[in-house]
């Protein structure tokens, strides 16, 4: 059993994959920042928008299904804003008498609950093409163009490397739980201890891959001091953007600034 | 698997962007800081150490157990960290953990990381650590108190950070305060339960095997009395504020109101579809819904036309 499906990162053949990785995470920022900054119910600058991003979904070859399935994910947070239906006051648009209460539907919460969830959705879409076509190596070269500090990119790149080992750790520590606590076949039958019984085991197992995790980091260490590390975290310098990089990336930008505009002057 | 059951991962487009740049600006001033005092600490171990244990903590929120009917706790991992490791490396963890499960699967925003990352990097840590030395201290080194600090800290670093994410969400006006944080605070009451019980059963683990290096992680660090004041101060604060501003959202949206300022009414010199009706159409009904299949054209639209110059491309011989 092996974890590599913990890796969004889908190959494909296309444009979005071979844009270069700084341009492509400046853009999936800036057009994330575009979507926050939009007004609320300027529901034709969403329009223009999503059609901006669907097809850049379109060209990536990813599958529009995959994306738009991959975004659900981000949907049960929703909940979150919900309630400003019932609260943002008058104008009423509807009253639902319910039991003892009535639920007051607001208009102006309609919007604005709207408009997040759209927002939000957007939003989520860009940062799943942004990962599926990048793969992560390539967002750690991004990372340091945008001068996140060295020593985490260097903590991010070990952790990627390790984040599957671990993973597996993980997946064995479950499958011995599973074979060691016996199962009933019979529904309804609850089987192994008490709640705090069982959150001891999954706290032990949690212990036990702590210490199986500080101890492979010091060999980790060992092995790396082996071969001269010295702490110094020592990358090849990035490659120079050639001119049709950044003519990709000013065309992106001022596209997203004309749907900002449009946007302001509609909301 | 990997999608949170708690739901304090804020995705973009639920903060404002004043309060997303805000934290993210408060977020990267303390991580930069505790990059440096960790790396005086481990010095060139650094960045194996924290990269596999940031691993190690991403790996370990699938572990899992059963509480009732469907539902299941799960670890966080702030509280675990900051007991075993120190308040200075846990925030470098967990800002970790938070960055590549926002950039790579999606489980939190990218503007909105700043306030993820200070949420359950910063505050979680130090109102883990502040509880943890003052019930350990207070019972004098039993073990019995040992195991009490560790369910308390971690318990109390959920339903603090879960009373930040309301907070957050009020100030932004994507929630209303009065709901949002009891909600959320209310919620977590329970969820932080799960992660006390986890958190405990590590620490008796550990306890057991590998007693050196739980006195070790939780000796006394420089600097540690500020983070100790901070997580107090923090836990205080939000257990004051919320309640507040609960039962007086007024105030808070008053607040709210200042920072939309984007929100406001722009009379605008150009309609594109004035207001989403289009002109010329007598009843409003079709017009509304004649502007929303222009909309709908529009998108489809693009994505046709895109969808067409691909193909063309692709219908062209290899070179």
């Amino acid at each position: 059993m092996h974890a590599h499906f913990l890796d969004p990162y889908r190959p494909r053949i296309s444009p979005i994959h071979a844009l270069d990785p700084r341009i492509k995470f400046v853009l999936a920022v800036a057009c994330i920042l575009t979507a926050a900054l939009m007004p609320l119910g300027a529901w034709a600058a969403y329009l223009l928008l999503f059609a901006v991003v669907l097809s850049v979904i379109i060209l990536s070859e990813l599958g529009v299904r995959y994306v738009l399935g991959r975004s659900a994910l981000a949907f049960p947070f929703v909940l979150a804003a919900l309630p400003l239906v019932l609260t943002a006051g008058p104008p009423l648009l509807a009253e639902l008498p319910l039991g003892p209460w009535t639920l007051q539907v607001s208009q102006d919460g309609v919007v604005r609950f709207a408009s997040i969830a759209v927002k939000s959705w957007i939003s989520v879409q860009a940062a799943i093409v942004l990962s599926a076509s990048t793969s992560f190596p390539d967002l750690l070269v991004a990372m340091r163009a945008v001068r996140v500090p060295r020593l985490l990119v260097a903590i991010f790149g070990l952790m990627w490397r390790y984040l599957f080992v671990l993973a597996d750790e993980v997946l064995r520590l479950i499958r011995a739980r599973a074979a060691r606590s016996g199962e009933s076949g019979e529904p309804g039958r609850r089987v192994g201890g008490s709640l705090a019984w069982r959150a001891r085991v999954t706290g032990g197992m949690a212990g036990n891959l702590f210490l199986r995790a500080l101890e492979r980091g010091d060999r980790i260490y060992l092995a790396m001091a082996a071969r001269g590390y010295d702490g110094e975290v020592r990358h090849f310098p990035l490659p120079p953007l050639a001119g049709r990089h950044w003519f990709t990336l000013a065309g992106g930008m001022a596209l997203l600034a004309v749907l900002l505009v449009v946007s302001l002057l509609n909301g | 698997m990997l999608a949170s059951p708690v739901p304090m991962h804020i995705p973009d487009g639920f903060l404002s962007v004043l309060v997303a740049l805000f934290f993210w600006a408060a977020t990267a001033i303390v991580v930069a800081y505790a990059l440096k005092r960790v790396n005086t600490d481990l010095g060139e171990r650094q960045v194996p150490l924290m990269g596999v244990l940031a691993a190690c903590i991403f790996a370990g929120q699938m572990l899992n157990f059963n509480v009732a009917a469907g539902t299941s706790g799960h670890l966080v991992g702030a509280a675990l960290a900051t007991i075993m490791l120190g308040p200075w490396a846990s925030i470098l963890i967990m800002t970790c953990v938070i960055a590549v499960q926002g950039l790579i699967f999606q489980d939190g925003g990218l503007l909105a990381m700043g306030a993820n990352i200070f949420n359950m990097g910063i505050v979680a840590t130090a109102v883990a650590y502040a509880t943890y030395r003052l019930v350990a201290r207070l019972s004098g080194g039993r073990a019995g108190g040992m195991l009490a600090a560790a369910f308390l800290s971690a318990w109390a670093s959920i339903v603090v950070t879960s009373l930040a994410v309301g907070l957050q969400l009020a100030l932004s006006g994507t929630s209303p305060a009065n709901l949002a944080i009891p909600a959320m605070g209310g919620v977590h009451l329970l969820i932080g339960i799960g992660e006390g019980l986890i958190t405990v059963g590590a620490v008796s683990f550990l306890r057991a095997t590998r007693r050196d290096m739980l006195e070790q992680g939780t000796a006394p660090v420089r600097g540690g009395r500020g983070i100790l004041v901070a997580g107090l101060a923090l836990a205080l604060a939000l257990a004051v504020v919320s309640p507040l501003a609960s039962a007086d959202p007024d105030g808070l949206e008053w607040f709210a109101e200042q920072q939309h300022f984007t929100n406001r009414q722009v009379q605008s010199p150009i309609k594109l579809i004035p207001d989403y009706r289009l002109p010329g159409i007598g009843s409003e009904a079709a017009a509304t819904i004649a502007s929303g299949v222009v909309g709908m054209l529009i998108v489809f639209g693009a994505a046709g036309a895109t969808a067409y110059i691909r193909r063309n491309r692709k219908n062209l011989p290899a070179h």
